[in-house]
C-alpha cells in the first residue's frame, strides 16, 4: 500500500476532490497548510507598508491506496491539479507500513 | 418653570400664561428635538450592525472586502445625501409630484432651527435622514458579497444613494405623488428596505451567483466565516431599529413612541418564532442563520405600520415575516439566485409584505382602496428602481466590468483587492 501526499493549489481542491470521487477514491484527509519557497507569497499590505507576507497557502491530501492504483489516482491529480504556471505543488509517494481500522481492528487492505 | 420668569413677572395675568406657554412649548421641542437626535444616533449604530451581519455571513477570505464597503457605504452616503440627495428626497417644490430638487447642499434659514420648521430642527432632519439613506446601499452590499469589484460597487452605490433612493423617497416622504395618493410607508418597508432589496436583485441577476454554489449535484451551502459577528450584527439592529422606526414619529410622543417600540420589538420576536417553526417544519434543524433572517424579517415588515396597528396585529405581522423567511430564501436558491446574507428575503420580501400589511392590519377607513393603494406604491417604486438599479449595473458591467475573475474569486476579495487579511 502507497500513501499519496499532495500539495495543491487551494483554487484546484474543488476539481482534484471531485475527480478523485469520479475514479473511486472515497476517502482522504486534507490540511491547509503554508510553504515557504521561491515562489513569492501574497504581496500584503497593512497600513502603508506593502510586503510578502512569504506565507503561500495550500492544501496537502493524503490518500492511501493499493499499490495497483497508484497510478491512476497520481495522474489524476497531476491533470486536474495543474495551470501549468509556478506552484501548482508537489505529490509524494511512500510505503505504508501498516493501515488499521479503528473500530474493526481490520488490518492494511480490509481496512481500505 | 414659573419660577424662572418671577423676577419679571408681569401683572397682566394673560402675559402670565402666555410667558408659560412659551417656556413649556421650548422645553417640548427641546425633547422631540432631543429624541430625533437620539434616534439618529441609533440608525447610525444600525451600519455597525450590518457590517457585522455581513461580515459573518461571507467566508474569512472576504470580511475586509464587506468591511471596506460597509466603511465607505456610510462615508459616501452622507455626502451625497448632504451634497444632492436631502434635497432631491425634501425638495419642498413640486408637491404632489414626481420628482422635485431644491438646490445643491445644505442652506437652511435661521427659522430652520426653530419650531416653525418642524418639531426639530433642520439639521436634526438632515442627518437623521442622511443615516437611513445609507442604510440602502448597505442592503446591496451584502446579496452581492463575495464576487462583485470593489469599484464597480462603489460607483454603483453612490449612483444609488444620491439619486435613485431619494427620488423615489420623495414620492412618499417628500409630499409626492404616492403621499396625495394615499400610500402609507410609516418608516419605509417599501421606501428603504424593498427598495435595497430591489436594487440587491437586479445586481444578483448580472452578477451571477458565486463559484461552486450551484452544482450539478445541487446547492452547496457556502458557510459564513463567524456566526458570533453575524448574531451581534442582528442584535445591533434591533437596537438600532428602536431608532428607526422610534424616530419615524418625528416628535418624541410619548404614546407612539412607546407604542412603536413596543410594535417593533414584537414583531421581531414574532419573526424569530416564525422562522424558526417554519425552518424546523422545511428541514427539521435549529439553523440560527434562518432565525436571525426571522427577526430581522419581522423587523422589516413592522417598519410600514410600527405606529398604525395594535399589538396583536404587530405580532402576526411579525410571524407572517418570519415565515416567508426560510421560504424566501429556499425559492431564491431554487431560482439559482445567490445572495450571500439573505438580503433579498429580509428586504425585498419581507419589505413588500409590510407594505401590504398596512392595508390588511392598520386602522385605515379605506379598506380595500387602501390596498390598491398601497400595491400602486410597492410596484411604482419597485419598478423605478430596478430599473434604475439594473441600468447602472448593466452599464458598469460593460465599461468597467462587474465581477472578479474566477482566480481573484478562489483566493478572496481581502488578497486580491485589498492585499490584506481580516485575520493573521
Amino acid at each position: 500500500m502507497k500513501k499519496i501526499e499532495a500539495i495543491i493549489r487551494e483554487s484546484k481542491f474543488e476539481d482534484v476532490k471531485e475527480s478523485l470521487e469520479g475514479i473511486g477514491v472515497n476517502f482522504f484527509t486534507f490540511v491547509e497548510v503554508y510553504g515557504h519557497g521561491r515562489q513569492k507569497g501574497d504581496a500584503v499590505t497593512y497600513r502603508g507598508a506593502v510586503y510578502d507576507s512569504g506565507d503561500i497557502p495550500r492544501i496537502l491530501i493524503e490518500i492511501i491506496v493499493r499499490d495497483e492504483r497508484l497510478d491512476e489516482v497520481v495522474d489524476t491529480i497531476l491533470e486536474t491539479g495543474r495551470t501549468n504556471t509556478i506552484g501548482d505543488g508537489k505529490i509524494i509517494v511512500t510505503n505504508v507500513e501498516k493501515f488499521i481500522r479503528i473500530r474493526t481492528g481490520e488490518s492494511d487492505e480490509d481496512a481500505l | 418653570m414659573n419660577l424662572l420668569y418671577i423676577q419679571d413677572m408681569p401683572a397682566d395675568a394673560m402675559a402670565i400664561a402666555q410667558a408659560a406657554k412659551e417656556s413649556a412649548d421650548l422645553a417640548q421641542f427641546t425633547v422631540n428635538n432631543l429624541w430625533i437626535l437620539i434616534a439618529a444616533a441609533l440608525v447610525f449604530i444600525m451600519h455597525l450592525g450590518f457590517s457585522a451581519l455581513e461580515a459573518g455571513f461571507v467566508r474569512r477570505k472576504n470580511v475586509v472586502n464587506i468591511l471596506f464597503k460597509n466603511a465607505m457605504i456610510i462615508s459616501i452616503g452622507l455626502l451625497t445625501y448632504a451634497l444632492i440627495g436631502f434635497n432631491l428626497m425634501y425638495p419642498g417644490i413640486n408637491e404632489g409630484g414626481f420628482f422635485g430638487f431644491g438646490g445643491f447642499g445644505l442652506n437652511p434659514s435661521p427659522e430652520d432651527m426653530t419650531a416653525a420648521y418642524a418639531d426639530y430642527t433642520y439639521w436634526s432632519d438632515f442627518i437623521f435622514q442622511a443615516m437611513f439613506a445609507a442604510t440602502g446601499a448597505t442592503i446591496v452590499s451584502g446579496a452581492v458579497a463575495e464576487r462583485i469589484k470593489l469599484n464597480s460597487f462603489l460607483v454603483f452605490a453612490t449612483l444609488f444613494v444620491a439619486i435613485s433612493y431619494p427620488i423615489t423617497g420623495m414620492w412618499k416622504w417628500g409630499a409626492g405623488w404616492l403621499d396625495a395618493m394615499g400610500f402609507y410607508d410609516f418608516a419605509g418597508s417599501t421606501i428603504v428596505h424593498s427598495v435595497g432589496g430591489w436594487a440587491a436583485l437586479a445586481g444578483i441577476i448580472l452578477l451571477g451567483p458565486r463559484k461552486g454554489k450551484y452544482t450539478e449535484k445541487g446547492i452547496r451551502p457556502i458557510t459564513g466565516s463567524s456566526m458570533p459577528l453575524a448574531a451581534i450584527g442582528v442584535f445591533l439592529l434591533w437596537f438600532g431599529w428602536f431608532g428607526f422606526n422610534g424616530g419615524s414619529v418625528l416628535n418624541a410622543d410619548p404614546e407612539l413612541v412607546s407604542l412603536v417600540f413596543t410594535t417593533t420589538s414584537l414583531a421581531a420576536a414574532a419573526g424569530a418564532v416564525g422562522a424558526f417553526f417554519c425552518n424546523y417544519f422545511m428541514t427539521k434543524t435549529h439553523d440560527l442563520s434562518m432565525v436571525l433572517n426571522g427577526i430581522l424579517g419581522g423587523l422589516v415588515g413592522i417598519t410600514a405600520s410600527a405606529d398604525s396597528v395594535s399589538i396583536t396585529s404587530a405580532i402576526i405581522i411579525g410571524v407572517i415575516a418570519g415565515i416567508i423567511i426560510p421560504i424566501s430564501v429556499t425559492a431564491f436558491d431554487k431560482a439559482k439566485l445567490d445572495d450571500p446574507v439573505g438580503a433579498t428575503s429580509v428586504h425585498l420580501v419581507c419589505g413588500i409584505w409590510g407594505t401590504l400589511a398596512v392595508a390588511i392590519f392598520g386602522n385605515f377607513d379605506e379598506g380595500i382602496g387602501q390596498f390598491s393603494d398601497q400595491l400602486i406604491g410597492i410596484l411604482s417604486i419597485g419598478a423605478f428602481t430596478f430599473a434604475f438599479s439594473f441600468l447602472v449595473f448593466w452599464v458598469i458591467k460593460v465599461t468597467m466590468g462587474l465581477r472578479v475573475n474566477s482566480e481573484e474569486e478562489e483566493k478572496g476579495l481581502d488578497i486580491m483587492e485589498h492585499q490584506m487579511r481580516a485575520y493573521s
